[in-house]
């Protein structure tokens, strides 16, 4: 272990660190707003560069069809006006990804707008009809529709793995691409835009309340469906970007999804799934973790990095009451 | 209620066709073997067309049964069952090793024969009360390992590294890879595992290269065998790398693009089989694998793994035609299985598209090395032939 | 009825010509031990678990060790293999049962996963994915258990037997304990339930079974690798178990069976629906089981129960659990608290309060809202610890101790929002007040040997309620009653305790003026029996007709302590119900 090896591994901590990050930001944001452990997030961020390769090669991605019907019914469900957002969303996702089949500079936010999409559709359909639903029950159907969804990754991209051209090619320094720059970028500007989003805008701050106090936001006029829907909206936002900016470096496919979601999830709950800057750091240390372990005992390390959780667990343990209030 | 209308159909079938033989096909259509199984499957809906083209074996139609293990072991087992309870003849799978070893109980207490199509030595070896009624098609990792350490040895290659799955594909070669290149005198100085869906394995390939082995093999299949090479190249790597058998497809190609090049695998001699010197026992073969293949599924679609299949068939078919004349069916259906089985042990010297096929008593692989394996290197995106070992 | 569950057993012999089908059947029986599992962790428990699939390896992993690389019998691989299945389960849960809600699940994410990831790594161990075969099979009076067939009897014999344990369960003590812990945990712990110690036991029983199933499973299949024990599996489980109903037994066997069937059947149907090959169940699963929780939350199962046959209650007709003497003598003070103090954070709630209740008399507590009445409630029943101060039971100092502590000695509390068990029937809420008095434990309970204890146990919750006059509704549902009554059934269940010092917060809200005059001629008789109650309140002809003393709390304090005519005329207690004028 000398000085370039640490520096190497550190860098790929970083690497990794970051995405498990949004992740975890992203699940934490969630679970703040909606009691929704959104187990699924890992194959919103594969359905991202899988539907961008998809698109480049010239044919329109199984993601489309499953986020538009979806689409129609979220139009069904909310009646009226409520289904003008959906039916013109989805109008137009449709001609985007239209067009992004012939330029292949739009399949970009094609791809992102499709997650999008996705990720609210999925909202207003399967976990807003829970209402007062347990934390429990939501987590049960969040795990429904990751199975569901991880099976129509396979349905609609295959086994292999893909890999879209990366945005900017060639290394800034050795170990670290500028497409890795690019993804540390993104992150860092995405945990500046939440937080500033959170503490000066009012609807952020709305938001925030919604999550303390379901009652009392309503009788303030915020309306918890609302919340639930920008929640999500940002949270595959996040997931749809980080996806697309981390897919030439990984080779994408549709099995992936759920390990960089599960690690995230082991972040957010070393934040205790309530404080973005633990998340966040959280997920540093997993990666961190992740990246010297995978040096000494490769064979272990996907069991370490779960293990991990267990001293996490135990300190909540510790400061939990014996009776629950 | 399906069962029934399945039972009806099959009944019904039966009527029409007098004592058409079952035989019943396990394959990994999807899951992660599905890269392996699909082709696999491909190549039995061929053989089946040809079959009703030309009119079934010794006048009796072919039935066959094909099932998805979805790459599970258990699945596969209850596949089998299902098969046997059924009433086939034989079964050819599965895909992977460990659903084919879950198998082998189940064939075995049925007393079915059974060809599989997944690598492991642990399938056919030792030929013990079980084992009796299981042969196979696919080269043994032992095999594939023997040919990439004589090449390594032809190089001048002392000091070697290896990195695989953490699963019973990479445990099976860093086995028998470990055990070879002792037998060769090299030395292996680093041994690292990943997993199929990891995204990054920048710290094993670290620990490799702080090693300096003068070769490195990757003991993975599919896509998820680039990984490893993109990195070793990322971070400077300037040895031999070498690849299993298991990346000879299409998509490692299309995945790797210019960081694979230059890798060295060993293959089946389909893969390379225009640029066979003639003579080569499996080469005509071969070419007529693929000629149909391609008719059906399109230019360059073929696989190293369908190969297998077709294999597995050239064996099955003969034997069938041998048992048939000492039992039947329909009479006595326990006693036309163990007839086949004696006739598929008694395969000599049969040439298929992976090598030439003699079974014996203690042998139920029944390849020679010299005949089943070459040395390929990726040229501009292609499989170059370099070596043979005839 | 229960005993029909064996009729289970002529299965292999209806199926005997269909061999495929009598495979699934050893599914089914297999899959329904782990659902049988969930039902105790989820069902009765309400702790959700995605790791039985990995108890389930505990199991088969440690027979498949066992047998294979020792050569021993499997009979020591099943007592190995449920040993290691209660240890995991031990460690598992000591950690996280007293987690808040949902970090139960997650963590048996974590370990599920890890446990999967170190199957497959161990290789030397367990053979790694290649896994472990030719597992010997079961021999049974010298008969090999090799197919199918016998082997369908063996582990139907064992699901109808677990199937009348669990029956057997959820008719005691335990079960009513855990069904109120999982709604209520602080009303549980205030009759004598130790939530963690229950939990954790809860786990265990549910390990237990996950690993018998996983024995069952390595001796049907003989052949073991990590696949079978992974999340996907545990989820898929967790689906059966819910979709079926996981809080009935029939429930999770429903779910047990369509799923096996279902699997198979789907494996089949969708690619020729779809028109091509593919893993199209898991979709399925998923879609299902997402259909499930919007439509019928509760499973399939209550949906199906509404068309069968109410089963009708029985009343006790056992004599009551022994009588147990009531604190204190004549006069003496029972219950006392001195200088009681607690701030959360910057509020000072409580600032120095002492009182002292005798034996036989009624002592309210009043004070304007926000005066600290509840903190103290709370401070004196044990559900928060008071930063300074003294309580005492009888000259015994009981500060600080939680409230299952406290309740056996002697002393019941009932609610400001009555914390009742909807779903269970009036007289099984009143019986929960037995718990701290009754001793069968888990072996006792699942063997069937406590039911002469049941009984005396619900003859004594009957008596209760008929001093409450609630007799008659004995066998309604709870959540049937309006409020008045769901007062009394909850003073029932203190009285059925045996405690004989009643705090009551409260009694009186929600309450019509004639159901008050009824509850105070009650708590009156009550009184003159010996009974020492303590109530807090807000409506003033309640406490002024009823109490003996009264005690005033404003803003933390006390600032009056009398007769209730004495308080009345308190300048100080008019001051602060009526604000600062003269």
């Amino acid at each position: 272990m000398d000085a370039t090896i640490l520096g190497l591994l550190l860098l790929d901590a970083l690497q990794n660190g970051v995405v498990y990050g949004l992740l975890a930001l992203a699940l934490v944001l969630v679970f703040a707003v909606t009691r929704v452990i959104l187990v699924p997030i890992g194959e919103l961020l594969m359905f991202a560069p899988l539907s961008l390769v998809w698109l480049q090669g010239g044919k329109l991605p199984g993601t489309l069809w499953l986020a538009l019907a979806l689409g129609l019914l979220w139009a069904l469900l909310s009646r009226g006006r409520g289904s003008l957002w959906p039916l013109g969303l989805g109008a137009l996702l449709f001609l985007l990804a239209l067009l992004g089949l012939k330029l292949p500079l739009l399949a970009y936010p094609a791809a992102v707008l499709l997650v999008v999409y996705l990720g609210l559709a999925t909202y207003r359909v399967f976990f807003q009809p829970m209402r007062e639903a347990t934390v429990l029950a939501y987590l049960i159907m969040a795990v429904g529709l990751h199975v569901a969804y991880q099976g129509l990754g396979l349905v609609f991209f295959g086994p292999e793995q893909y890999r879209p051209a990366p945005l900017l090619s060639g290394e800034v320094t050795v170990g670290l691409s500028w497409q890795g720059v690019l993804v540390l970028l993104f992150a860092l500007s995405a945990v500046v835009a939440l937080y500033l989003f959170f503490r000066f805008s009012l609807f952020g701050k709305a938001l925030l309340a919604a999550a303390e106090n379901r009652l009392g936001a309503r009788l303030l006029g915020i309306r918890p469906e609302e919340a639930g829907m920008v929640a999500f909206a940002i949270a595959s936002f996040l997931a749809a970007v980080s996806g697309l900016l981390l897919a030439p470096l990984i080779n994408a496919a549709y099995f992936m999804g759920f390990m960089l979601g599960l690690k995230g999830f082991v972040a957010a709950i070393l934040g205790g799934l309530s404080s973005y800057p633990v998340a966040f750091l959280g997920a540093l240390l997993v990666g961190l973790f992740e990246s010297f372990t995978s040096f000494y005992a490769s064979a272990y390390k996907e069991a370490l990095v779960f293990l991990l959780l267990v001293p996490a667990l135990f300190f909540q343990s510790l400061k939990a009451r014996a009776v629950e209030e | 209620m399906k069962r029934w209308l399945l039972a009806g159909l099959f009944l019904a079938l039966s009527a029409l066709a007098q004592g058409a033989l079952k035989v019943g096909v396990v394959v990994s259509a999807t899951g992660p073997a599905a890269s392996l199984g699909i082709p696999e499957r491909n190549t039995m809906l061929l053989i089946q067309e040809i079959l009703e083209r030309t009119g079934g074996v010794a006048g009796r139609k072919v039935q066959f049964t094909i099932l998805d293990d979805a790459s599970d072991t258990t699945q596969a087992v209850r596949n089998t069952r299902r098969l046997v309870e059924e009433g086939v003849v034989a079964i050819i799978g599965t895909t992977t090793t460990p659903a084919s070893l879950g198998m082998i109980p189940v064939v075995a207490e049925a007393k079915v024969p059974m060809i599989s199509l997944a690598a492991s030595k642990d399938i056919i070896y030792p030929v013990d009360a079980q084992r009796y009624w299981v042969f196979k098609t696919p080269q043994t990792e032992e095999l594939m390992a023997r040919a990439i350490v004589a090449d390594m040895v032809a190089r001048g290659v002392k000091t070697v590294g290896y990195i695989g799955f953490n699963d019973a594909y990479g445990e099976g070669w860093a086995r028998f890879f470990e055990a070879e290149l002792k037998a060769k005198g090299l030395q292996l100085v680093v041994s690292e595992r990943y997993n199929r869906t990891d995204t990054s394995v920048t710290g094993q390939v670290l620990r490799i290269l702080a090693r300096r082995p003068e070769a490195v093999l990757i003991g993975a299949s599919g896509t998820p065998a680039v990984l490893p090479q993109r990195t070793l190249r990322e971070r400077g790597y300037g040895g031999l790398i070498y690849q299993t058998h298991g990346v000879a497809n299409p998509d490692f190609l299309r995945v790797g693009g210019k960081d694979v090049e230059g890798t060295l695998l060993p293959a089946g001699p389909i893969l390379v089989a225009e640029q066979l010197p003639s003579g080569y026992p499996s080469k005509r073969v071969a070419l007529d694998y693929i000629q149909r293949y391609e008719a059906k599924y399109g230019i360059g679609s073929y696989s190293t793994f369908g190969a297998h299949a077709w294999d597995a068939w050239l064996i099955l078919r003969p034997a069938l035609e041998r048992a048939l004349k000492k039992a039947d069916p329909d009479k006595d259906l326990a006693a036309f299985r163990a007839a086949l089985r004696d006739e598929i042990e008694a395969t000599r010297g049969l040439v298929a598209t992976h090598g030439v096929f003699t079974f014996s008593k203690e042998d139920h692989l029944g390849l020679r090395f010299e005949d089943s394996a070459v040395m390929v290197q990726v040229e501009r995106g292609r499989w170059k032939l370099v070596r043979t070992f005839r | 009825m229960r005993y029909l569950w064996f009729s289970l057993l002529l299965l292999p012999l209806l199926l005997s010509p269909f061999p495929f089908y009598l495979t699934l059947l050893n599914f089914f029986a297999i899959a329904a031990l782990v659902a049988l599992s969930l039902y105790v962790l989820t069902g009765l428990g309400g702790m959700t678990s995605f790791a039985q699939a990995a108890f389930m390896g505990m199991g088969a992993y440690a027979t498949a060790l066992l047998t294979v690389k020792g050569g021993y019998s499997p009979w020591l691989g099943l007592l190995l293999g449920l040993g290691l299945a209660l240890v995991l389960a031990l460690v598992l849960g000591g950690l996280t049962v007293r987690l808040k809600g949902h970090f139960l699940p997650l963590s048996t994410i974590a370990w599920q996963v890890a446990l999967y990831i170190l199957a497959g790594n161990l290789v030397g161990l367990t053979g790694g994915h290649t896994g472990l075969t030719d597992l010997p099979p079961l021999v049974l009076f010298g008969l090999p258990l090799d197919s199918a067939f016998r082997y369908a009897f063996l582990s139907l014999f064992l699901l109808a037997l677990l199937v009348l344990a669990l029956h057997n369960l959820r008719e005691s003590r335990l079960g009513r304990a855990l069904l109120a812990l999982r709604g209520d945990a602080l009303a549980a712990a205030s009759f004598g339930v130790d939530p963690a110690a229950l939990r954790l036991k809860a786990f265990l029983l549910s390990g237990f079974l996950a690993g018998l199933a996983g024995f069952l499973y390595a001796h049907f299949l003989r052949f073991v690798n990590p696949t079978p024990f992974s999340l996907e599996a545990s989820i898929k489980y967790l689906v059966m178990a819910v979709a079926g109903g996981v809080g009935a037994i029939p429930g999770v066997l429903l779910g047990a069976a369509l799923f096996t069937g279902l699997e198979d059947w789907l494996k089949d149907l969708l690619p020729l629906l779809l028109g091509r090959q593919g893993n199209y169940e898991t979709i399925a699963y998923g879609l299902i089981l997402a259909a499930i929780l919007i439509l019928a939350p509760r499973g399939l199962w209550p949906l199906l129960a509404r068309y069968l046959p109410r089963r009708e209650g029985r009343l006790p007709r056992e004599a009551p659990l022994s009588e147990r003497p009531l604190l204190g003598g004549e006069g003496q003070v029972v219950l006392e608290a001195q200088g009681l103090r607690k701030a959360f954070g910057g509020l000072l709630a409580v600032n120095g309060v002492s009182l002292g209740l005798r034996r036989g008399e009624i002592l309210a507590l009043i004070g304007p809202n926000g005066a600290g009445k509840t903190t103290v409630f709370n401070l004196i029943t044990g559900a928060i610890p008071p930063d300074a101060g003294e309580v005492r039971l009888l000259g015994r100092p009981i500060t600080g101790l939680p409230p299952h502590r406290i309740h056996p000695l002697g002393l019941a509390r009932t609610f400001q929002h009555p914390h009742l068990f909807p779903e269970l029937s009036v007289l099984e809420n009143a019986a929960l007040g037995t718990y701290a008095r009754t001793r069968a434990g888990f072996l006792q309970v699942l063997l069937g040997l406590h039911r002469k204890e049941e009984a005396r146990a619900l003859a004594t919750a009957y008596r209760a309620l008929k001093r409450v006059g609630l007799e008659s509704l004995a066998l309604e549902k709870a959540e049937r009653l309006p409020a008045g009554q769901q007062r009394l059934l909850e003073i029932a269940r203190a009285l059925a305790s045996g405690a004989s010092v009643l705090l009551l917060d409260e009694p009186g809200a929600g309450l019509r003026a004639g159901e008050k005059r009824e509850l105070a001629h009650l708590l009156k008789s009550l009184a003159r029996e010996g009974y020492s109650i303590l109530i807090v309140d807000h409506d003033m002809d309640l406490i002024m007709g009823l109490a003996d003393r009264v005690v005033v709390m404003n803003y933390g304090e006390k600032i009056a302590e009398g007769t209730p005519k004495e308080v009345q005329k308190n300048p100080l207690v008019r001051a602060a119900y009526l604000g600062e004028v003269a």
